[in-house]
């Protein structure tokens, strides 16, 4: 029996029974049965994924299981690395999910959010309130079932059964999204507006594979694949465009990334994770599979076009990461930056498939798959370590946290593992894939081929944008821990922080494990990304990297770099300077002393640099990009306008994409809405009278035309 | 793995460890001299640390291991640098480490474990050089990489190693646009990242414009000394990567012991050279602004661009 079959019937199963049992199962146990229920899912995809790396194919096809289409399964490699992604970071939600949604710890609520200033409230600690609301009936149920959904998306082979699976995937989310909706008004808020763009990408991507299934003449990929070269080029482009607005609504790229911040926050962590790490990255496989698979590869411009948006997500999501303050919203910009360079991988790829250059394509495109995997891995550790901040302190805000790193080591030694992951440094899994994706663009100029002048221009504005996406991500993730972790605790709740319940800590160790791998070794991904190629001829069939030995080498190129001999000699020189020092000075202790306060002695946590302030250069350098809000209030006393009472400063930093771009379009949907209103008042009549002028222009319409 | 090929590596290690301070107490003596003092002499920081070796290290309340490890990361993150670099010899067991951009990827995470060691404290001195540092970090980044793309794109590499042989092969590359436009821009990211005049004073402690010194405040005693040795190896390192990659003559092609012996001598007169040069322009220049380096390092960036456009247009 095919593995791949058997790992697909494990992730149904376990599914629809861990669905069931959440359903039915008393609230104690509830956490235990969906979490472990949602990790058996992630198991089996974990399962098909290896086999289908390992080189298996396996196809399903069943007759009557959807109205007027056929149900039709197919795993390959390309299938194969997002299941095992998805599967992988499933495993992980589902063990940190049961210590998160147990009950015990303090989340974040309306009046938490309301509290003026920076001393903080207490944590809220009653069991039967916020801790179970992420525990309750649907959403526990919900969680398998949402796992599944994302494990089948790469697997479906026809367009009716992924847009099947896609819909079940977006609205199982939806769910999980408005879990704690009862506890603030801005969950109500973020699932109007991932339903509102979730919808707007299906139909997007329904519309151009409908428009590709009838120029192909079959439904079915092999169809597509088959008959693609048949279309026009302007039918081509147009299901193109048409695919990658979808797709990228999901994926988060700019500017249809507006729900991201806001969904990624509300949601419960563990489900923030999911979404973030596994769901964001379908968006990626939708742009790879119809783009390079059932298109064949198609014309320039449209990857300068994936090229040219990936840039400007990866530069507007770090921008706007470096100067959020509320930990959660700063991963959920990061994504939109990850997601922009694995978009700027794909695009350059796809520019250099085009023009024939394979081998460059082949990297890059090895690269953006490896950094959706890199990504996988840090972004989950670090919704985990979020969540664990928020399950423990009830707060989100960095300007209140703070004094962490002795009130919950191990989160915050995690947390430091996907931080350095996710800012690009050596010894973090990043650093590799993002050193990949520099070692592509840069090489167009030596390649065996000359540049053409749209890849002389376009590459070293694309290493530019790399290299600041990477310096800014720096910046961003010293904020985060820095900030969040480190220093004295700047509010009550941040004081009485505790550390997380042993599943949570399992949760986070495994992603840590998985970052940790990436990082040392990341040539064992050599072999499946270059059976993944050999799924995308138009791209290259070969071997992206050479050699499995302890350096990574790129085949074709020159360049070569050894992320473990890098770890190693860190290793020996800072253990040898330290073993060094502590023989000069014969051990002495260090002497506890107070932080030097410039003569005063009494310093109080309001004295410490926030993530406000240390983001506040960021925000002057990039004054015309961000353009913050700020309005400052003096009261003065009643006796005399000279002596103030108090100051008030605010500072807001509006996503001003989002501000310029939807308010036009939300009022034109509604002066539309108000509109239709006037024609539909209630009368059968009207109905009727428009259903046969409907039918009649139908008719003139066929008439003229056959 | 030869034993000639460690011994280069090995050489590498204990010139820059050993001969850093000596380059900091040289560009102190240069400038002292310029400015009419007798100067302390170019020994005076390895005293300095002898001195602070001796001295009772801290701990400040509230601070966790991240304070207590940022001196390790921050020299073994330098020291790893020394080791790899062709700084003597291009002949180095340790080739595949050498690329440019893993180079530049360990000078970030030196800074960085300093910057998070600043938060640490807890202190407004420690979070205000972290926030600054981390940001002229962020903004130099760009220039950098480009200045390294217009570097390896005449060699079809980013491999340190190749780009040292690729100009000592062809030596009037050093004279090409791309080559000059890249010299510029690599010499202002190397003052920012350095934490030299205009961009930051290494021999400030006022509050409102030291970053490098805010960071550090809260070390004493034998971790001060390792931060302080850490920088002038970064230094060091920084000033020998600008030397070798434009100026490369004299950098041993073999482990032969001789060639070694040679080069060690013309790396350590070359750097030397450069920090004079360099110290002595810091002393006809004040600090600049916090919010004016952006546009010092915009600049630069500019340059690398054109490097970059050159090394396509002009090849």
């Amino acid at each position: 029996m095919n593995p791949i079959s058997v790992g697909l019937v494990v992730v149904a199963a376990a599914a629809l029974v861990g669905a069931a049992a959440g359903a039915l199962a008393p609230a104690r146990t509830r956490p235990l049965v969906t979490g472990t229920a949602t990790a058996v899912v992630g198991l089996g995809g974990v399962l098909v994924g290896v086999a289908a790396l390992g080189g298996q194919t396996w196809s399903l096809t069943v007759a009557h299981l959807l109205p007027l289409a056929e149900t039709t399964l197919a795993v390959d490699a390309l299938s194969g690395a997002f299941l095992l992604l998805i599967g992988a970071v499933a495993i992980a939600a589902g063990v940190y999910g049961i210590g998160y949604t147990s009950p015990g710890g303090a989340h974040a609520t309306d009046e938490d959010d309301a509290a003026p200033g920076h001393d903080g409230v207490g944590a809220h600690d009653d069991a039967s309130g916020p801790a179970t609301a992420a525990a309750s009936r649907t959403a526990q149920a919900v969680l398998p079932l949402f796992a599944a959904a994302m494990l089948l998306v790469p697997a479906a082979a026809s367009v009716s059964t992924l847009l099947v699976l896609w819909e079940l995937m977006a609205l199982t989310s939806l769910v999980l999204v408005l879990a704690e909706h009862r506890l603030r008004r801005s969950v109500r808020d973020a699932g109007l507006w991932y339903a509102g763009m979730t919808h707007a990408g299906l139909v997007a991507i329904m519309l151009g594979l409908v428009v590709l299934a009838a120029g192909a003449g079959g439904e079915s990929f092999a169809a597509m694949r088959a008959g693609s070269a048949g279309l026009s080029p302007a039918t081509a482009s147009c299901v193109f465009v048409l695919i990658f607005l979808g797709f990228g609504s999901k994926a988060g790229m700019v500017p249809l990334h507006v729900w991201l911040p806001r969904a990624h926050p509300e949601a419960p962590s563990h489900v923030s994770a999911l979404m973030s790490a596994a769901m964001v990255t379908l968006g990626l496989y939708g742009i790879i599979r119809v783009g390079f698979d059932l298109l064949g590869g198609g014309t320039r411009w449209w990857w300068l076009l994936v090229l040219a948006v990936g840039s400007v997500s990866a530069l507007y999501g770090v921008l706007q990461a470096s100067v959020a303050a509320d930990l959660k919203r700063l991963l959920a910009y990061s994504t939109t930056e990850n997601v922009g360079l694995m978009l700027m991988g794909v695009g350059a790829a796809g520019v250099f498939a085009a023009e024939g250059n394979r081998v460059l394509a082949g990297l890059l495109l090895a690269a953006a798959v490896l950094h959706a995997v890199n990504h996988a891995a840090f972004k989950a550790l670090l919704f985990f370590g979020a969540g664990s901040v928020l399950r423990s302190t009830g707060l989100r805000d960095l300007d209140r946290l703070g004094g962490l790193a002795s009130r919950m080591p191990v989160t915050t030694a995690l947390f430091a593992v996907g931080a350095l992951g996710a800012a690009g440094l050596p010894a973090g899994n990043g650093f590799v894939s993002e050193w990949l994706l520099l070692q592509g663009l840069i090489h167009s100029v030596t390649g065996a081929m000359a540049p053409s002048v749209v890849v002389a221009i376009s590459m070293p504005l694309a290493v530019a944008v790399v290299a600041l996406t990477a310096g800014l991500g720096v910046a961003t993730f010293v904020k985060a821990f820095g900030v969040g972790f480190l220093a004295r605790p700047r509010s009550a709740a941040a004081t009485g922080a505790t550390e997380s319940p042993l599943s949570m800590r399992a949760g986070m160790g495994l992603a840590a494990a998985a970052c940790t791998a990436l990082a040392l070794a990341p040539s064992i991904a050599g072999a499946p990304l270059s059976r993944l190629l050999s799924v995308l001829p138009s791209v290259r069939d070969g071997a992206p990297l050479a050699g499995s030995d302890v350096s990574l080498r790129l085949a074709g190129i020159a360049g070569s770099m050894s992320p473990l001999l890098i770890v190693v000699g860190l290793l020996v020189a800072g253990l040898g300077a330290a073993a060094l020092v502590r023989r000069v000075t014969h051990g002495a202790p260090r002497r506890a002393t107070p932080v030097w306060g410039g003569g005063s002695t009494r310093l109080s946590p309001r004295m410490e640099y926030t993530a406000t302030s240390f983001a506040e250069p960021l925000i002057r350098v990039f004054d015309d990009v961000l353009r913050p809000e700020q309005d400052i209030d003096v009261t003065p006393f009643a006796e005399s306008e000279f002596l103030i009472e108090s100051i008030s400063y605010r500072q807001r930093v509006p996503d001003r994409v989002e501000a310029r771009l939807y308010p036009p379009l939300l009022a034109a949907a509604r002066r539309w809405g108000q509109w239709s209103r006037g024609i539909a008042n209630g009368s059968v009549h009207r109905y009727l009278a428009y259903g046969f002028i409907g039918l009649l222009v139908v008719l003139v319409i066929v008439g003229i035309t056959s | 793995m030869t034993a000639a090929g460690v011994v280069g590596v090995l050489v590498q290690v204990a010139l820059v460890v050993g001969g850093a301070p000596l380059l900091v107490g040289l560009m102190r003596q240069v400038r002292a001299v310029l400015e009419g003092r007798a100067g302390a002499g170019i020994g005076q920081p390895w005293r300095d640390l002898r001195k602070l070796m001796k001295k009772e290290a801290i701990r400040p309340e509230g601070t966790s291991w991240v304070f207590t490890s940022g001196p390790l990361v921050l020299f073994a993150s330098t020291l790893v640098i020394a080791a790899v670099a062709p700084f003597v010899s291009t002949a180095s067991p340790l080739d595949g480490v050498a690329d440019l951009f893993a180079v530049v990827s360990l000078l970030l995470l030196g800074t960085v474990a300093l910057t998070l060691a600043g938060l640490d404290t807890g202190t407004a001195f420690g979070g205000m050089g972290a926030s600054r540092e981390v940001t002229i970090a962020a903004l130099a980044e760009p220039t950098i990489l480009l200045a390294g793309f217009a570097l390896s794109a005449r060699v079809g590499s980013s491999n340190l190693a190749d780009i040292v042989a690729g100009t000592l092969a062809t030596p009037a590359q050093v004279l090409s646009p791309a080559t000059l436009l890249a010299a510029v821009a690599f010499a202002v990211v190397v003052i920012a990242e350095a934490g030299r005049l205009p961009v930051d004073n290494p021999a400030t402690h006022l509050e409102l414009t030291m970053i490098h010194e805010a960071m550090i405040l809260e070390y004493a005693g034998r971790d001060l000394a390792v931060v302080e040795l850490a920088s002038a190896m970064r230094l060091a390192v920084l000033l020998g990567l600008s030397v070798n990659l434009f100026v490369p003559w004299g950098v041993a092609t073999s482990s032969a012991p001789l060639a070694l012996l040679g080069a060690t001598a013309v790396f350590a007169l070359k750097v030397g050279l450069l920090g004079a040069v360099l110290a002595a322009f810091e002393v006809f220049i004040a600090k600049w602004r916090l919010f004016r380096v952006p546009e010092l390092l915009a600049g630069s960036f500019l340059f690398g661009l054109l490097a970059v456009s050159a090394s396509f247009f002009l090849a």
